[in-house]
């Protein structure tokens, strides 16, 4: 198995080294070198780690009975606070950009039309990529009752997706895109993702099968319903032919409307997959599992999940309101979010009330006050999202910063903070440590992000609104009363406020990551001795 | 009834029910798109892009322009005085990927084409705050220093013709030359080019006769949004969705 | 199959097929027999130390 794997490596850093041999242009020639060192970083570490295990057992008993991987998920948890640092500063910068032009520098690798999706790749796909894999890893070990599937394949798919973050990364800042949201690596990073995202989903099955309980656990079947969904739309979105095999550039398989409507069938289910079913399967583990109670009601979380995976999918011509995509799917995509208000604000439902009888933690635990925030968030947002969705609203808002600010009460308040809750419950127990360094400094994060948060959106919000009605506004005489460049100007005080936003819910971040640094390392801040929130693995029966 | 209990316990059936479920959403909603071409006549004057423009569109979308700018005109009484004529689908069917954005930073570009002149084009890419004091678009004034560097322009057209634009054979081979000749008027297949692509327009964009530049292809490619339907002749009935 | 029958299909058995998986995945999570299974499986996450 493990000649095997180095057989990978080899031909990858041979393939890699043609690639920039023949590269047509300078981008490719230096992924291709990337690619090439990657490959044999890779095949150092195979073989130091096979001579490292030669004689000892890699199933150690840690007492439990169970040998669960602990270290790909601790390792996750670290990339996941550092991808998160990373997208949250560079999204502080355009922010910076929008109110202070001159911070583009008149540099191609700087201006804002690079950054922005360096800011949405970093934030959804590193961040919360990450965060996705690690948390699946480790509640799919623990529901099953098992030692997750493979020995190499694990590190494959952190490794490899690490690569294609950086791959990706890198790519935008030179200029290499195919200018479709949230999709925009070109074919190359694509092929290389859905490698990564096979063994993914491989290691997520062969760890159901191998598992030692009858029953999937719900929060289970969240993630595989990601990691497939995600899989189907990012091969049909990414669909396109290069024109070089030696070159970066591609032109899609679609064009016009048709280009238009996949790519938001695309776009807007890595919202509803990537984003949301993920992270639910989040929400059914770690909130029952930090509040040590069943989640609220098994049946409703059923329903909820068959209901949300057949609504979402067909929600993605709402992002085409009034366009020149026929109306009926216009008015289809419109039905179905409007529906999806019902399973969402059930999750909700069934999420918060998860808490019913300890509603006390939510005073005495920061990192469920993080959680149940998260959910609310959650049903926030999902309230809003159908709103928009209807024509007539969607008239106004559409093209406005109103679906920034949605996207951000989503993306902040639901996916960070539920990740946020995750991370500060998993370090302790993976670390194995009694508790968090503090629980003071969580609770600081929680203040300082969630006033960001609400300057955010309320910036945005009546930004939106504002331009919106500019743009149609008409005076006496009948003609438009505004010039663009006049309702450029009257963002500016609320893209100085979101700035600023940006500021704290980016230092709440980086408390965090000292926070889990410092839990990592066995410390416990003096202070709070003896009044922290306990792991209950560590303290339990045990 | 089959029991859910089977499907809980084999994460395959799982698996394949989950995928069943959403590929019938994208398939139901997506698929009658692609009949569309039977059904939607073609509108008068769309055509293909000339090499300049294409390379153009490529800088266009290499600088994440799509981040800012929409290039879709919706059916609204403020757009249409704003913008124009309301964009139809027809006039985006060769763009591989579709340009039409989600957020108006800076104003809808489907119809920029002829608005301002191509030295208002270079003073704007260059500071966009000497003529739009309020802008916060970012400056590119490296695009009008950079010379075209395309590893394949032929190639490219190639590849577009090969995912469904109709360029003909003569175009491909002629695709180098092209390039030069939409920049220089006095060019010997000056005609010949004009037969190829009517209405494309034909002159030195960037104000620098010496240098091919970035700046030239991508103000070719602003210049000609939106032109190419003639909306004093179209029949909006005729082609009803 | 031209645009108009793709698109009248896609918007009458459409509706259809999601009605009928809603009333499957309902009568499955509602039905009387399974609640003590689904009590038991809400217990997974707090057992797995």
């Amino acid at each position: 198995m493990n000649l095997l794997w180095l057989a990978f490596t080899l031909i990858g850093a041979v393939l890699g080294v043609l690639l920039s041999a023949r590269a047509v242009d300078p981008v490719m020639m230096m992924h291709g070198l990337l690619f090439s060192i990657a490959a044999v970083l890779s095949a150092f570490a195979l073989i130091s780690r096979h001579y490292k295990y030669i004689g000892a057992s890699l199933l150690e008993d840690n007492g439990s009975g169970i040998n669960y991987n602990v270290d790909i998920v601790k390792a996750g948890v670290i990339a996941s606070t550092f991808w998160g640092i990373v997208g949250f500063t560079v999204g502080l910068v355009i922010a910076l950009q929008l109110t202070f032009p001159v911070l583009n520098f008149d540099l191609p690798w700087t201006n804002f039309g690079r950054l922005r999706p360096l800011h949405t790749s970093a934030v959804i796909f590193a961040f919360g990529g990450n965060v996705l894999i690690a948390t699946s890893f480790h509640v799919v070990q623990r529901t099953c009752r098992t030692r997750l599937a493979g020995d190499i394949a694990p590190w494959f798919v952190f490794w490899g997706y690490q690569l294609f973050i950086v791959l990706a990364a890198t790519g935008y800042v030179l200029g290499v895109t195919q200018s479709k949201e949230y999709a925009e690596p070109e074919w190359y990073v694509d092929i290389w993702l859905t490698l990564v995202w096979v063994v993914y989903l491989l290691v997520f099955l062969a760890t159901l099968w191998k598992r030692q309980e009858k029953h999937i656990y719900v929060a289970n079947w969240f993630y595989l319903a990601f990691i497939v969904t995600i899989a189907m739309l990012h091969i049909v979105n990414n669909l396109s032919l290069p024109v070089s095999f030696a070159g970066v550039k591609s032109y899609s398989l679609f064009a016009g409307v048709q280009s238009a409507l996949t790519q938001w069938w695309y776009g807007h289910n890595a919202v509803g997959f990537f984003l949301t079913a993920g992270f639910l399967g989040i929400m059914y583990y770690f909130i029952p599992k930090r509040a040590n109670r069943p989640v609220y009601s098994y049946r409703l979380s059923i329903i909820h999940f068959w209901a949300l995976i057949f609504l979402y999918i067909w929600a993605g011509p709402h992002h085409l309101h009034y366009t020149a995509l026929p109306d009926w799917a216009q008015t289809l995509g419109m039905t179905f979010s409007i529906m999806l208000w019902m399973p969402s604000w059930g999750g909700m439902i069934n999420g918060l009330m998860t808490l019913s009888g300890v509603w006390d933690k939510l005073r005495t635990d920061p990192v469920i006050r993080f959680l149940v925030a998260s959910v609310a968030f959650y049903g926030m947002s999902t309230f809003e999202g159908p709103l928009m969705s209807i024509k007539a609203v969607n008239a106004l808002s559409h093209y406005t910063d109103w679906t920034i600010g949605h996207v951000h009460s989503g993306a902040l308040g639901w996916v960070a903070y539920i990740s946020f809750g995750a991370l500060y419950f998993l370090v302790p127990v993976l670390w194995k440590r009694k508790s968090l360094y503090s629980d003071a400094l969580v609770n600081l994060h929680f203040w300082i992000s969630t006033i960001g948060i609400l300057l955010y959106i309320t910036a945005m919000w009546v930004s939106g609104i504002l331009q919106g009605l500019m743009w149609r506004a008409y005076d006496s005489f009948g003609f438009l009363e505004y010039s663009f460049s006049e309702t450029v100007e009257a963002m500016h005080p609320f893209y100085l406020i979101r700035a600023l936003g940006g500021v704290l819910f980016l230092l709440g971040a980086l408390i965090m990551a000292y926070n889990l640094w410092r839990t990592a390392r066995g410390d416990v801040r003096e202070k709070e001795k003896g009044s922290l929130v306990l792991n209950m693995e560590m303290v339990g029966a045990r | 009834m089959i029991s859910h209990k089977v499907i809980e316990k084999n994460s395959i059936l799982m698996l394949v029910l989950t995928l069943i479920v959403v590929s019938i959403g994208g398939l139901i909603e997506i698929s009658p798109l692609f009949y569309l071409e039977s059904t939607i006549e073609k509108v008068k004057g769309v055509r293909p892009y000339s090499p300049l423009e294409l390379a153009g569109r490529d800088i266009y979308i290499r600088e994440g322009c799509y981040n800012c700018h929409s290039q879709m005109i919706r059916p609204l009484r403020d757009e249409a005085e704003r913008y124009g004529h309301y964009s139809l689908a027809a006039e985006s069917m060769y763009d591989h990927p579709f340009q039409w954005g989600s957020k108006r930073t800076g104003p809808d570009l489907a119809r920029v084409g002829g608005r301002y002149s191509d030295e208002w084009h270079i003073t704007h890419l260059n500071n966009p705050r000497d003529v739009v004091p309020e802008s916060v678009m970012p400056g590119y004034p490296f695009l009008a220093k950079t010379p075209l560097f395309i590893p394949d322009i032929a190639a490219s057209l190639k590849t577009n013709e090969e995912v469904g634009v109709p360029y003909s054979e003569e175009m491909i081979a002629r695709a180098k030359e092209d390039l030069q000749t939409q920049v220089n008027p006095d060019a010997d297949d000056y005609d010949g080019f004009l037969e190829r692509y009517p209405k494309a327009q034909v002159r030195d964009f960037d104000g620098n006769p010496a240098m091919l530049s970035e700046a030239d292809a991508l103000i070719a490619y602003l210049q000609m949004l939106g032109t190419l339907v003639d909306f004093t002749t179209y029949d909006v009935d005729a082609n009803k969705r | 199959m031209d645009y108009h029958a793709m698109s009248h299909f896609a918007q009458s058995y459409g509706l259809l097929y999601l009605f009928g998986l809603f009333i499957i995945v309902l009568a499955y999570a509602l039905w009387p027999r399974n609640k003590e299974k689904f009590d038991k499986a809400a217990r997974l996450p707090l057992e797995d130390e």
